[in-house]
């Protein structure tokens, strides 16, 4: 195609260099803020929506979107089974908002149904805030990430209502509500550093792809 | 102490990023809502009439009944939008207080107002606004539209003036990345649109948000279509619930969007779908009938 419409084109960033492989799953939702954050950072980004495409990479993101069409999307398209194994491989994998909801071991307030893919033992709550009139932007101090606060939007976002012993909360909120979370290779966010050009979330992440990828050869 | 916003660009334009790739579909009652959010709609548009019976049954079409409204939104964890007449800015704040995630300020309802447009700006909902060509797009997202989506011509089953606009958009977006810097004041004057939007355009070769497609999507292969002409996602709307099996057509349009590119899937989801809506030729229907010419 010639057109270049879509939002967040791939073709602004996109590097040929022996960056680690990266896939952002593109079933539906904002999986291209994704990939060109991702390439700015010099990672070899790649689109998943087939399971052979997930054979190709040393890590994965999950985008933000709308969890439960994710959700019914890799059930049908067979990618629900190879993204379960791989995570339980030990595949580095980082969800934001949707992503999130889909590594959480237990969701709240799904459709009936849903079903995640699990990893992260948390429970989070899909649409904690309320409705759009309730998503809102603020600034998150992370440690992990140094001193400068994150600038972190959330958009009918999840929450973390409880951490397992296995996870580590990230972030809170001013209220002691959980929304970042890790645990061994995985990372989630409530939030979407994707659309505000913080990039220290990706650059996190991209090291755990690095020393997975190097272990590994 | 951090401060935290509500209502800014960021966060009304942000939802519309994350319905990107998915599938909007009009409803009417909370029961197809339950068969929408379960074929995989990325968000619903609740109406009391679909275009086609707008379309058929005539006089005034307005706002929905906010009973109607909660009820979907009862009903569904899926953003939930509903539509307001252009240039109602009180059914807009009705809507706003209803709790609605967008507000659809929409030619296939009856115009309030054939001067003026809403002032989107002064709202903490997010509006989706139609447009025809760039020109009314950047108009639209200047008066605070977060998300725009072509008209295409509702309630028709034809997607050849879906076809149309989003071509016409995307060709005036290419001319206007050729242009040298100078051309570009000539360009907004021609496209009666504000200078600095024109100026993000040409730069960025697309569009400052969300584009989705409506308007006469009907089969699972006119929504890849639209993807493949660049859309963000689409809208459909009479073309689920005047079919003669909702179900399986919701969810074939919704993996065709996902699997735009793909002719095998497009393929293994449009068999045995039943019958597509009758649907009416934009040729046939007499000028004052045609939704897309309302918006100014």
């Amino acid at each position: 195609m010639t057109t270049n419409l879509r939002s967040g084109s791939l073709d602004a960033g996109v590097s040929a260099s022996a960056g680690p492989r990266v896939g952002v799953l593109a079933l539906q939702g904002d999986f291209r803020e994704h990939a060109h954050v991702l390439a700015t950072l010099g990672a070899e980004v790649s689109l998943v929506r087939r399971p052979e495409e997930l054979d190709a990479v040393d890590g994965l993101v999950i985008p933000g979107g709308e969890s439960s069409v994710m959700d019914k999307l890799a059930r049908t398209f067979g990618l629900q089974a190879p993204l379960k194994a791989a995570i339980a491989a030990g595949l580095p994998v980082y969800g934001t908002c949707a992503g999130l909801i889909m590594l959480a071991d237990t969701v709240l307030d799904a459709i009936a149904g849903q079903e995640s893919l699990g990893g992260l033992d948390v429970v989070v709550r899909r649409n904690a805030f309320g409705s759009q009139n309730q998503s809102f932007e603020t600034d998150l101090d992370i440690p992990a990430l140094g001193e400068v606060p994150v600038h972190a939007v959330f958009i009918r976002g999840p929450v973390v209502e409880s951490v397992g012993a296995a996870a580590t909360p990230l972030a809170t909120l001013a209220d002691g509500r959980v929304v970042a979370v890790e645990q061994g290779n995985l990372l989630g966010t409530s939030f979407h550093p994707e659309i505000t050009g913080e990039h220290r979330f990706h650059e996190y992440f991209l090291a755990k792809v690095r020393e997975r990828a190097s272990v590994s050869s | 102490m951090t401060v935290s916003e509500t209502g800014s660009s960021r966060v009304k334009r942000g939802l519309a990023e994350m319905l990107k790739g998915g599938v909007i579909m009009d409803v009417v009652t909370p029961e197809q809502a339950r068969i929408a959010e379960d074929a995989g709609a990325v968000a619903v548009m609740a109406l009391e009439r679909v275009p086609a019976d707008i379309r058929s049954q005539g006089g005034v079409a307005r706002m929905s009944d906010p009973d109607l409204i909660d009820a979907i939104i009862a009903e569904v964890s899926i953003p939930v939008m509903a539509k307001a007449r252009i240039g109602h800015f009180v059914e807009a704040q009705v809507l706003q207080a209803l709790d609605v995630d967008y507000i659809d300020e929409s030619e296939v309802l009856s115009p309030a107002d054939y001067v003026n447009h809403i002032d989107k700006w002064a709202f903490n909902t997010p509006f989706v606004c139609g447009a025809t060509n760039l020109g009314e797009a950047l108009r639209r997202i200047n008066e605070g539209a977060a998300m725009i989506r072509s008209k295409g011509e509702a309630g028709t089953g034809d997607v050849s003036e879906a076809t149309k606009h989003i071509r016409k958009i995307s060709s005036e977006i290419n001319v206007l990345r050729s242009m040298t810097k100078d051309e570009l004041y000539v360009a907004a004057k021609e496209l009666q649109a504000p200078y600095e939007l024109v100026l993000e355009v040409a730069e960025t070769g697309k569009l400052p948000v969300v584009l989705f497609v409506a308007g006469g999507v009907a089969t699972p292969a006119d929504a890849a279509m639209m993807m493949q002409l660049g859309a963000d996602g689409v809208f459909v709307g009479s073309g689920i619930f005047k079919s003669g099996n909702p179900e399986a057509r919701a969810a074939a349009v919704v993996k065709a969007t996902t699997f735009y590119d793909d002719p095998s899937v497009v393929a293994a989801v449009s068999r045995g779908l039943g019958e597509a809506m009758v649907g009416i030729n934009v040729a046939d229907l007499a000028a004052p009938h045609r939704l897309a010419e309302r918006g100014w």
